[in-house]
């Protein structure tokens, strides 16, 4: 381990904590500015051309608002529970490769914090880990509203990552690999050799399980407004709620790169457009998709997404690897 | 004015779209099949669609306020105002009091005198806007469709009692030219001309 291995990756955590706590912000208003367009509004237009300072009003806002903790709360759980969300929405950035390597004065960069051979698992892992920060929240606010979204945390993560991990393993399957580089490398012949092809059906139960576990719209029952106030978050102000909502959208960045890579071909070139952009394109795409959901489909009951995890997704996704196996054998 | 034409349609009940339901499945094979029709039809998509057509289309309803405004009503009844004659200048106010005993939140206040004429003018008008529920009974009662309602709804103010005062309603004279003829709240009818008949006592 040489000291150029150990500044390059520090320089790459401080740039990726850099560019997706900014993207977290920015999201925040291209996700205001689609939803208006799309219900015919135009979103935010006063704080600078457009609207774009709003971001920056809206963080002064949220750095500068008093720090409040309710008296009946268990206070460092109550404290630690929003730094849970936002590390693990972080950390499990560090073993997804964002782009294709390249050479700067010399030097062979791989956008890639840390290379593990289980990178996939390790991404799903930690995703599933920062559920803890909603459950946490939830059961020490000392709050009606919060519990109940503790419990629908704990219902929707039992209920959604049984779904994930078995639909990502057909996949595996094919590829015979749980590297995240891998996986692109397999997908390196053009769009032809894009695996959402061989893998349709988990290609849609990853994005519909995907929803759930970022907490999106047809799945957001933990802050659903209009049944329990903001679920978790309700007794949470300031910079502490900031932090749920920075690690619900870079989760969001996580789960575009992951299903870029894993079934759309990842950062290869696609015909005339290189890897980096192309991959850039997809994930945009996939957080569109996202924002185009929620302004377009009404969110599930708590009773309606179990009934759609364990009764259709589940016995589908064991389906799918059961054939993909038999496919495999002959 | 053509604009207005759709605030003043009472009868909104004629365009009303009655939204076909189907009969709820009851036994598990019904539901069954409503899960395959819908799966198949793509209903999923059907509301992707519309939302991306609306966004594609850009078609924004937002009226931007301070900047935009939408035209109000002509019998929107709004902060009120004192006219004036058109020919002379004078206030049209008699004095008389009918607003001031109408007015069911008893917030008008008048005070009058008999000037130099030997016309009898109000020295003091002031309405409390803080307690005035703007239902327009003054400027109904008024014979000399003195006080009438503006169309000015943006009151706000630093201070409880500005735009209370006689001098804050009152037409300016140097605005007098610009003085437009109430048509709202219980000014005359356009033919009220037509329909004037003779006092009985007359014939």
């Amino acid at each position: 381990m040489d000291a150029a291995f150990v500044i390059a990756t520090i320089i790459k955590i401080l740039i990726v904590l850099g560019i997706f706590s900014a993207l977290a912000g920015f999201g925040t208003y291209v996700e205001r500015k689609v939803l208006a367009f799309m219900q015919r509004r135009l979103g935010p237009m006063h704080v600078g051309p457009y609207g774009l300072l709003q971001v920056l009003a809206d963080g002064i806002k949220l750095f500068t608002k008093e720090d409040f903790i309710p008296q009946g709360a268990v206070r460092p759980i109550f404290m630690i529970a929003p730094v849970i969300t936002a590390a693990t929405a972080f950390i499990a950035m560090a073993a997804i490769p964002m782009f294709p390597e390249f050479t700067i004065g010399g030097y062979t960069v791989k956008p890639i914090i840390s290379d593990i051979n289980v990178g996939l698992l390790f991404v799903l892992g930690v995703m599933g880990a920062g559920l803890y920060g909603p459950l946490l929240a939830g059961m020490a606010s000392q709050n009606k509203w919060s519990i109940l979204g503790a419990a629908r945390t704990a219902i929707q993560f039992l209920s959604y990552e049984v779904v994930t991990g078995l639909s990502v393993l057909a996949p595996v399957m094919i590829v015979g690999s749980l590297s995240l580089i891998d996986f692109n490398n397999y997908q390196a012949g053009g769009v032809s050799d894009w695996l959402v092809w061989k893998q349709p059906i988990a290609f849609i139960l990853f994005l519909i399980a995907g929803f759930a576990e970022t907490n999106r719209t047809p799945f957001d029952l933990l802050e659903h407004e209009a049944e329990v106030i903001s679920g978790y978050a309700t007794e949470y102000s300031g910079m502490r709620w900031g932090m749920f909502f920075i690690g619900e959208y870079a989760n969001m960045f996580t789960l575009g790169f992951l299903a870029s890579l894993i079934f759309l071909g990842g950062f290869n070139d696609l015909w005339f457009i290189p890897g980096a952009i192309a991959i850039l394109m997809k994930v945009f795409f996939i957080f569109f998709f996202f924002l185009w959901t929620r302004a377009s489909w009404p969110h599930v009951r708590p009773d309606q997404l179990m009934w759609l995890c364990w009764k259709v997704l589940m016995p589908l996704a064991v389906i799918n690897v059961v054939i993909t196996g038999i496919v495999m054998m002959f | 004015m053509s604009g207005l034409e759709q605030f003043k349609d009472r009868n909104v009940s004629q365009n009303y779209y009655k939204v076909q339901i189907e009969p709820y499945p009851k036994t598990g094979w019904e539901k069954f099949k409503r899960v395959l029709k819908r799966s198949i039809k793509l209903e999923l998509f059907v509301g992707l669609k519309i939302t991306l057509m609306e966004m594609l289309r850009f078609n924004i309803h937002t009226v931007q306020y301070p900047k935009e405004k939408l035209p109000i009503g002509p019998r929107y009844r709004a902060v009120h105002r004192l006219l004036r004659l058109l020919e002379s200048g004078t206030e049209r106010c008699i004095g008389c009091g009918l607003c001031e005993k109408i007015c069911i939140s008893n917030c008008i206040r008048i005070d009058t005198k008999v000037d130099e004429h030997g016309r009898k003018v109000p020295t003091e008008y002031t309405i409390n806007f803080g307690r005035c529920i703007f239902c327009g009974y003054c400027a109904e009662v008024c014979p000399e469709l003195a006080i009438v309602h503006g169309p000015d709804y943006e009151n706000a103010s630093e201070q409880r009692a500005h735009f209370a005062l006689k001098e804050d309603m009152l037409t300016p004279l140097d605005k007098l030219k610009q003085q437009q003829e109430y048509p709202g709240f219980g000014a005359p009818t356009p033919v009220a001309d037509q329909r004037i008949k003779k006092t009985p006592l007359a014939y």
